[in-house]
């Protein structure tokens, strides 16, 4: 397919004529925006997108999407996409699930489908909870919280999507938020035009359940103080004033400093996504558990150099061929010792 | 052998009613039960080509003292711990005397455990051959030689052995530590206890390092070697030449010559040590049977299945995708299939059973005649997908090799109690076809027809095997791939009129809409939709009206399968009614109880769902219905239930076949018959 050949697509061609049932104020509704406005950038065919999901709020994402869409069974999504990217490279295929969705039920097939570096954007609305079964605790849910399955206070440690997306060696991982739109929109193009696996984990606000889960992060007066905006080659500076920064310490590891006093940005990390270890997004994903320090938003990782897996499959299947030769299967089965009774 | 191709020569064919399907009822040697392991010649290799030497007899007669015997059949086992290389001894045997044109049935039997603790009980492992001049169906119920490896292999097996049977012992194992290892006090080589056995003590340790020693290698590598010198003196003993183990020999250790120089000098030995010390008086020669005419080659289960998907795609034009997830004993459909990859076939290994098949549902969606393979537990782990498979209406199927059960069970044993998980285990009203293969050759002809039905109505189908088809194998005779009809495909390309549940009107399936294809985007999901558009609805008439059509659909395939005709009597006193690999005890047994005179019929059931439509008509025939089973009498269950026959079941649930004495004294036993015929 040529680019000169693609129709002129819009929002409004990504849309179906399905009713959209989520919670009125849901953050899904965001997220649900920016997935059609960005599509009609990325220069495919909308036949060529397939959108894949699980169970959940979240996984009713392909009924909304004017693409070819599947809604399977919880927490299957990662494998199913896989088996279609498999089955036809060219695909542009794309992965809506909630934290439970990713993270507990189906938490192998995501952690395998990214260290496979299969060639599907992942999109993790992550609202700390269980929505559509009204209010549970989520893997990402924070120690001692109080839901309705733990009234006494939650026992689990939570997982930080990030680190375990960077820690099973995805090639490209990312974290944006359900109402900043325009970074929104940005991180998901970033995302779609990486080749290998893509992981974003979305910030999503569950207004019914867990209302305000991330409004440290997202209210006007707080935001800048919590929040640090990743940018590939730009010092990593946070605050109100942009007066704090990251830097390194002489053992490795990293912390907050205060700008002026001779310290400048010069002293500071300077963010690199295409580091082709994991190490040091690793270093920034854990941030934000630590006093004081900011949680970053951004391009944690992007690093292509990766194949895709399924393009590994094929190139094996071409490589046999022009060893042996296509297949004939009289041949097969013909294979080791014959003998002809007359 | 039964069950030739050609439909004229008599009525006995297992399913073989009707003209429908050509390359099923005409192709299909529907021949029964054999079993074997790993065939050593497994290996896909592009060879081809008739094998160079077609009569494998030995060249050199024994010595004018011994006495050949021509004899019409035999049983041999070969038994000893699970590092002697006992399934690679009987296999080579097994190819031998399957390439000179013996008829063969074969049961290998072997631990769980890789390598239980050498020279124990648990640690034995067994391959139990049946060879014949004539028709076989089983591997044979009491056993004509024993070769015992180990005190622990004697105790095991010595009571299969018939009075007067011969029996090879490596008496080098009989020191007081072997015999503490087998919970053994005294030898049984100087108690008497073996004496109504030709018994025949051989130094198999010394005598094979005797014979390598000069090759310089250490004394375990020699001792691996002497499962070789046994097998040599079996050659001797039944009059076979040892070539073509020699050949694969040459293939298997190309490059270790030092370990094939070993081998073939240990096979020799075993071979002149007989001639030269005239050990047995009298050898024994089988000769060959009279097999339908054409071109054969040993087939396993998973072998044929592997090969009936790699045609099933071929025929379809489709890429073959498999997701699988390593369990015993399918792993072997993995491991051939990904060999294949210059037939256009992905294969997957999925990191659990549930992305197995969850990939293959996917792969399926977007056009590939997908597949999975697996086991009882794994089928277990598959069972919400198989509902999200029916729910989208996609293409699939599903193998299940079944073994023993519950939970973990008997892996490497075999079991037929996964038929109900099959017809029923799923959440809610998901009904699916089943298929189940007879015999080890079967497999590629049940492969086939699973995948036609799959892509025809657009639906999920599950095949069941078991472990004792799975690594068993026959005598194959190979179709011409030009007689195997195309199996047609159509996917839907226009957008004008186009709904993704607007079903065909004969068989009810629903287009195939691949993504990719401009102006067909739709959804589809595990969410209950409205017939037509597919759009999500909860309306409760909708549904009964989609859950009565999918049933429809799976009802509808019978139209699509042809009646079954009884074998032996077509009415009488007794029908026997089968599914699965028990299909040649119980023909063995039914055609001996006719042969003294009993009115007996045998149905077997390569459909199970839907049953052949005139099943219900054929058990009016006879006065009582007997549905012998390796489960708890689960195809008694549905019989009973569907057709309110009053049939009785045969249970045995060890993990082994049934005998075919077994069955002949229960035939007796419902029609009356006093004593003992045998």
């Amino acid at each position: 397919m040529t680019t000169a050949t693609l129709p002129q697509l819009t929002k409004k061609d990504f849309q179906t004529d399905q009713e959209v049932r989520w919670c009125p104020g849901c953050g899904d509704y965001a997220i649900l925006s920016a997935v059609q406005s960005v599509f009609p950038e990325l220069g495919i065919r909308r036949e060529n997108f397939v959108v894949v999901s699980g169970i959940g709020c979240s996984s009713r994402f392909p009924y909304y999407m004017n693409t070819y869409g599947f809604h399977s069974i919880h927490g299957r999504a990662p494998a199913v996409a896989t088996g279609v990217k498999i089955a036809n490279p060219e695909l542009e295929v794309w992965v809506a699930m909630g934290d439970s969705d990713a993270l507990a039920i189906g938490g192998n097939h995501t952690i395998h489908m990214l260290r496979r570096n299969v060639g599907i954007k992942v999109l993790l609305f992550n609202n700390r909870i269980y929505g559509l079964t009204k209010g549970q605790y989520s893997p990402t849910s924070e120690f001692h919280k109080m839901t309705k399955s733990t009234p006494y206070g939650s026992p689990d440690r939570p997982f930080n999507p990030v680190s375990l997306a960077i820690g099973s060696e995805a090639t490209f991982v990312a974290r944006s938020v359900d109402v900043f739109q325009a970074h929104l929109k940005d991180t998901l193009k970033h995302a779609a035009a990486h080749k290998g696996s893509a992981f974003i984990e979305i910030l999503q606000n569950c207004n019914i359940f867990n209302d305000g889960a991330w409004f440290s992060l997202t209210e006007k007066d707080v935001r800048s103080e919590h929040v640090l905006q990743l940018e590939h080659g730009k010092p990593l500076v946070f605050g109100k004033n942009r007066e704090k920064g990251i830097r390194r310490k002489a053992d490795g590891d990293i912390e907050v400093v205060q700008l002026g006093n001779g310290i400048t940005e010069n002293d500071l990390v300077v963010h690199d996504a295409h580091h082709p270890r994991p190490s040091y997004a690793f270093l920034l994903s854990h941030m934000e558990h630590r006093p004081g320090f900011p949680t970053p938003i951004g391009v944690f990782r992007a690093w292509d150099d990766l194949p895709r897996y399924e393009d590994v499959m094929k190139d094996q299947l071409q490589e046999v061929i022009s060893k042996r030769g296509p297949g004939d299967l009289n041949k097969l089965l013909r294979a080791g010792d014959i003998w002809e009774v007359k | 052998m039964l069950f030739p191709p050609s439909m004229s020569h008599c009525g006995i064919l297992i399913s073989v009613g009707s003209r429908r399907f050509a390359y099923e009822a005409i192709l299909s040697p529907h021949r029964l039960i054999l079993n074997r392991a790993t065939l050593p010649g497994g290996e896909f290799k592009e060879s081809g080509g008739l094998s160079q030497e077609m009569s494998t007899l030995a060249e050199v007669p024994p010595t004018s003292k011994t006495k050949r015997e021509v004899i019409e059949r035999a049983v041999i086992r070969f038994a000893g711990d699970s590092g002697d290389g006992m399934q690679i001894t009987g296999s080579q045997f097994t190819n031998t005397v399957a390439l000179y044109g013996n008829d063969i049935a074969t049961f290998p039997d072997y631990p769980a455990e890789i390598r239980a603790p050498a020279g124990t009980i648990p640690g034995v492992s067994g391959f139990q051959l049946h060879f014949s001049s004539n028709e076989v169906f089983t591997p044979g119920d009491a056993i004509d030689a024993l070769i015992a490896m180990n005190p622990a292999a004697l105790k095991v097996n010595v009571g299969d052995l018939k009075a007067n049977g011969i029996l090879i012992v490596n008496s080098d194992s009989f020191k007081e530590s072997d015999l503490r290892k087998a919970q053994m006090t005294v030898s049984p080589l100087e108690d008497h206890s073996l004496d109504k056995y030709r018994v025949f003590p051989v130094e198999l340790q010394r005598m094979t390092r005797a014979a390598l020693q000069h090759l310089g290698i250490d004394a375990k590598a020699m001792d691996r070697c002497k499962n070789f010198f046994a097998l040599g003196m079996c050659y001797w003993l039944y009059n076979r030449s040892t070539d073509p183990t020699m050949r694969w020999i040459g293939e298997k250790f190309a490059k270790k010559p030092l370990l094939m120089e070993a081998n073939k000098l240990a096979l020799k030995a075993g071979y002149s040590y007989c001639e030269a010390t005239e050990a047995f008086q009298i050898t024994y020669e089988i000769p060959p049977a009279q097999l339908t005419p054409g071109l054969y080659r040993n087939v396993s289960g998973n072998q044929a299945l592997a090969m009936g998907f790699v045609t099933a795609a071929q025929k379809s034009g489709l890429h073959l995708f498999l997701g699988s997830y390593p369990i015993t004993p399918a792993s072997d459909i993995l491991h051939e299939l990904s060999q294949y990859k210059n037939f256009g076939v992905f294969t997957f290994q999925a990191e659990d059973e549930i992305a197995a098949i969850t990939s293959a549902i996917g792969a399926s969606y977007a056009g590939s005649l997908a597949i999975t393979t697996t086991s009882g537990p794994g089928m277990a782990l598959k069972t919400e997908a198989l509902g999200l498979a029916v729910a989208t209406e996609i293409p699939l199927v599903i193998c299940d090799i079944q073994r023993g059960g519950p939970s973990t069970g008997l892996p490497t044993k075999t079991e037929q109690a996964d038929l109900l998980q099959a017809l029923f285990g799923r959440n809610s009203e998901a009904p699916i076809p089943v298929l189940a293969a007879a015999t080890p050759g079967d497999c590629f002809w049940i492969a086939l027809e699973a995948s036609r039905i799959a892509l025809k109505y657009m639906i999920p189908v599950i095949v069941l095997s078991d472990g004792y088809l799975a690594n068993g194998a026959e005598p194959w005779r190979i179709p011409k791939v030009e007689d195997i009809p195309a199996i047609p495909v159509k996917f839907a390309k226009d957008p004008v009129g186009f709904l993704p549940y607007r079903r065909d009107p004969q068989t009810l399936a629903r287009p195939w809409a691949l993504p990719g294809t401009p102006g067909l985007e739709h959804r589809i999901g595990g969410l209950e939709k409205q017939d037509g558009t597919g759009n999500v609805n909860y309306e409760p008439l909708n549904h009964e009206n989609m859950v009565r059509i999918r049933a429809a659909k799976v009802a509808a395939v019978v139209q699509d399968i042809p009646n079954v005709l009884p074998e032996g009597d077509p009415s009488g006193d007794l029908l026997v009614v089968s599914w699965g690999s028990t299909a040649g005890s119980i023909t063995a047994a039914v055609k001996a109880a006719r042969a003294r005179g009993c009115r007996i019929g045998h149905l077997h059931l390569r459909y199970l769902n839907p049953l052949p439509g005139n099943v219900g008509e054929i058990l009016k025939r006879y006065k009582k219905v007997l549905v012998p089973e390796l489960n708890m009498g689960q195809l008694l269950w549905v019989l009973r239930a569907k057709y309110l026959v009053d049939a009785v079941g045969l249970n045995k649930i060890q993990g082994r076949p049934f005998k075919q004495a077994e069955l002949e004294q229960k035939f007796d036993e419902m029609l009356g018959i006093q004593g003992n015929h045998r």
